[in-house]
């Protein structure tokens, strides 16, 4: 059963609702959209949807990899679940470091493990890795969707799921050591009008724990070019122990913090036009997560007990 | 323009598999009075009522036959959307030269076309790294098009766009089809899944969606039948990883392509038979997906979805070996269509075996039996005499059971008429009540 939760969630949990019925009150506005029920059905006799997610593959990554990493590798302590909404379309906004970066993965395995309504979360990523070869193949199958605005509305809006955007994109997880915790500039403000579009919330997330994780100490511009990678970094482990050292984590503690969410159909109707707000709401959502990141780092005790 | 005011069509292309098939299609049904076919080559599939006149794509003899056969609906199926079947020179004087001289010859104040249906390609949106995973029909590719088939593409469906903005009054409607599969056609994906091995891109696991044969068909016809101008995607339901295509066709898969400098390896390929043209390579790195729900809002309903597409073609692929020598290929020879169409000698309808039904070119004869009486002289817009027995058939003469065959392709308002010319003449029961069951239904 448990390989069958993207497709049975998305037709039971995320039902369309219809403008003017009774449960369409309790939700934020949505337009209605006469397309919804001409989505396209679900085939029970395949094993991947047709965003190329493979249940499969993911829930083994899931029992082997990622539980043995959320358990007993970063000890993952979770703070807030109940502000990812447990139906509807949500984005959840996180901060991003790490060489290869762990802190994506934890963040669904988070919702699977502590949320008491879990569903899949849809990971967007650049759209370098549809054109590496290998990633290419893996990322889809294990939730990874290019992030093209197009692709974040149809998640959000049509299929009522959760996406979740890193907005720092590479800025974040290509940052040298003596630079962690210090969020970099988050985008061009895109997911803030995806959200809008949408009229789905939005969701915060502060993490700390990846940049000790996954330390990038220098980056070696030749083999970039050579390899066509987006960076080459130095890590503890990379590129001394070749590929497989990418995945050589150190135990760092994480924590995560689930922040309130924050609704985007309260600035009337096409809000997304307003450029100056879209930059504002996108700055104050940083400004937040940095706000909690730091307060975090403040607290901690130590970086691989918390 | 009303739906189902599509009585009289032209298609170019004709014999294209295409232009054939949906000739065959429409010639089912009577409604459709004349249905001309046009191309530069002999038509590849068996036709019963549909002429064929052979020209090239000059304009000025394509205007002749519109305005001549008062043409009211042109369905252009010409376009060549496969760079591995003709040359790049002759694929484009096809595609744009072709297309430009099809809409120079529908066009003009005084011409008889009210509806342009064009059939397109998904080859319009490309397959890039920075594409979104469905396009819809206002979506631009990300970047221009690099390739000379798709170069074509995107040129012709502009000058149909600029066809359809100079003339509002005429209902313009362009399909994108997604790659079409099934046993009867030919493109260089189905030889590429008939390989006993297929060949992908290493490192590279493209989404996929295909749209079935008849279902490219039907939605040509649909866009005959209803009136739905606009921009279209035509493709299955359900996106399949390429990876599963194979694994559903039961083949191995062999990333034999290197990820990089895949072309130089194409090349030699290409000599040795394995055709993998440009536009292709891109699709097997990076795949494409479009959003078809804009088609299915206009009441079009796919028979078959991407992966019983695949089932279907994987059936085909199966009994391909046993059927080779079964099937005798069709030849048009143009006397032997000829008198089969037009000499008297030859039995139309023949042997009655249940309830009687006319052939499609007797039904045409009665149809025009019948206006007469159906329609005022005035709102005769064919212009034949209103006298009777202008074709050897007087409506008084015609047996109550040829009538009632013939009475549902009838409209409304013809129908409204012939029940009160029969009330008043011969009061024939099986008519009336038949005349009284179709009315009844819709009640509006």
């Amino acid at each position: 059963m448990a390989q069958r939760t993207t497709t049975s969630q998305r037709s039971t949990e995320a039902p369309f609702v219809r403008p003017g019925s009774p449960e369409d009150a309790a939700l934020p506005a949505r337009r209605a959209n006469e397309r919804d029920d001409l989505m396209p059905g679900i085939e029970p006799e395949r094993t991947l949807t047709d965003w190329g997610r493979s249940e499969r593959m993911e829930g083994l990554l899931d029992r082997t990899v990622a539980d043995f990493l959320y358990k007993h590798w970063f000890r993952v302590e979770v703070e807030g679940i109940e502000n990812v909404p447990s139906q509807g379309g949500a984005l959840l906004v996180a901060n991003h470091a790490g060489a290869l970066p762990p802190d994506a993965p934890m963040i669904v395995k988070a919702i699977k493990e502590e949320h008491p309504h879990p569903r899949p979360v849809h990971l967007t990523m650049e759209h370098f890795f549809k054109g590496y070869p290998g990633f290419a193949m893996l990322l889809p199958k294990i939730g990874g969707v290019p992030a093209h605005p197009a692709n974040v509305h149809r998640l959000l809006h049509d299929e009522q799921a959760l996406v979740q955007v890193m907005p720092e994109g590479r800025k974040g997880t290509e940052k040298l050591y003596k630079d962690r915790y210090r969020l970099r500039r988050f985008g061009r403000g895109g997911f803030v009008e995806a959200a809008m579009r949408a009229r789905a919330p939005i969701v915060p997330i502060a993490m700390i724990g990846p940049e000790e994780a996954a330390p990038i100490f220098a980056h070696v511009k030749a083999l970039q070019r050579l390899t066509r990678l987006i960076y080459f970094p130095i890590t503890p482990t990379f590129p001394h122990f070749g590929f497989a050292g990418m995945l050589g984590y150190l135990p760092a503690k994480f924590k995560i913090r689930f922040l309130p969410p924050v609704a985007t159909d309260r600035w009337g109707e096409r809000p997304w036009e307003d450029k100056g707000l879209v930059q504002t709401v996108s700055e104050e959502i940083r400004a937040l997560i940095q706000a909690h990141v730091f307060e975090m780092v403040a607290r901690r005790e130590n970086v691989w007990f918390g | 323009m009303t739906p189902g005011d599509s009585r009289r069509i032209l298609i170019t292309g004709l014999s294209t598999y295409w232009g054939g098939r949906l000739a065959q299609q429409l010639e089912q049904d009577p409604a459709y009075e004349v249905i001309v076919g046009v191309d530069n080559h002999d038509p590849t599939l068996e036709l019963e009522r549909t002429e064929f006149v052979r020209i090239s794509n000059q304009h000025s003899l394509i205007r002749r036959i519109v305005h001549a056969a008062e043409i009211d609906t042109v369905i252009d199926t010409r376009l060549v959307v496969d760079s591995a079947w003709t040359s790049a020179r002759l694929a484009h004087e096809n595609n744009v030269i072709g297309t430009m001289n099809i809409l120079a010859a529908c066009g003009g104040a005084s011409s008889p076309v009210r509806k342009f249906v064009f059939k397109s390609s998904a080859h319009f949106y490309g397959a890039e790294r920075d594409d979104p995973a469905f396009f819809t029909e206002e979506m631009d590719r990300p970047h221009p098009p690099s390739t000379p088939i798709e170069r074509d593409i995107v040129e012709a469906e502009g000058s149909v766009r600029d066809f359809a903005q100079r003339h509002r009054e005429k209902s313009v409607t362009i399909l994108r089809f997604a790659n079409g599969l099934g046993p009867d056609l030919r493109t260089s994906h189905s030889q590429l899944f008939s390989l006993p091995v297929v060949p992908t891109i290493l490192g590279f696991d493209p989404r996929y969606q295909f749209i079935h044969e008849d279902d490219i068909v039907g939605c040509l016809e649909h866009a005959v039948r209803t009136d739905m101008p606009g921009t279209y995607n035509g493709a299955a339901d359900g996106v399949l990883a390429l990876s599963e295509v194979i694994g559903l066709l039961g083949k191995p898969m062999a990333p034999v392509l290197p990820p990089w400098g895949t072309s130089a390896v194409a090349g030699p390929l290409n000599r040795l038979g394995l055709r993998i043209p440009v536009e292709m390579l891109n699709q097997l790195r990076y795949g494409r997906g479009v959003d078809n729900r804009r088609l299915k809002a206009a009441g079009y309903r796919y028979r078959y979805t991407t992966r019983e597409t695949v089932i279907r073609f994987r059936e085909h692929l199966r009994l391909a070996p046993l059927m080779r020598s079964a099937r005798e290929p069709y030849r048009y020879e143009r006397e032997v269509e000829e008198f089969l169409r037009w000499s008297p000698s030859v039995r139309r309808g023949g042997e009655a075996t249940g309830p009687w039904r006319p052939s499609p070119r007797q039904a045409a004869d009665l149809h025009k039996a019948l206006t007469p009486v159906g329609r005022s002289p005035g709102a005769d817009r064919s212009g034949e005499p209103p006298a009777h027995g202008a074709s050897g058939f007087d409506y008084d003469d015609l047996e109550a059971s040829e009538l009632v065959a013939l009475l549902p392709s009838l409209e409304r308002a013809d129908l409204q008429t012939l029940y009160r010319h029969e009330h008043a003449g011969r009061r024939r029961r099986e008519v009336l009540s038949e005349i009284d069951r179709l009315l009844a239904p819709s009640g509006r």
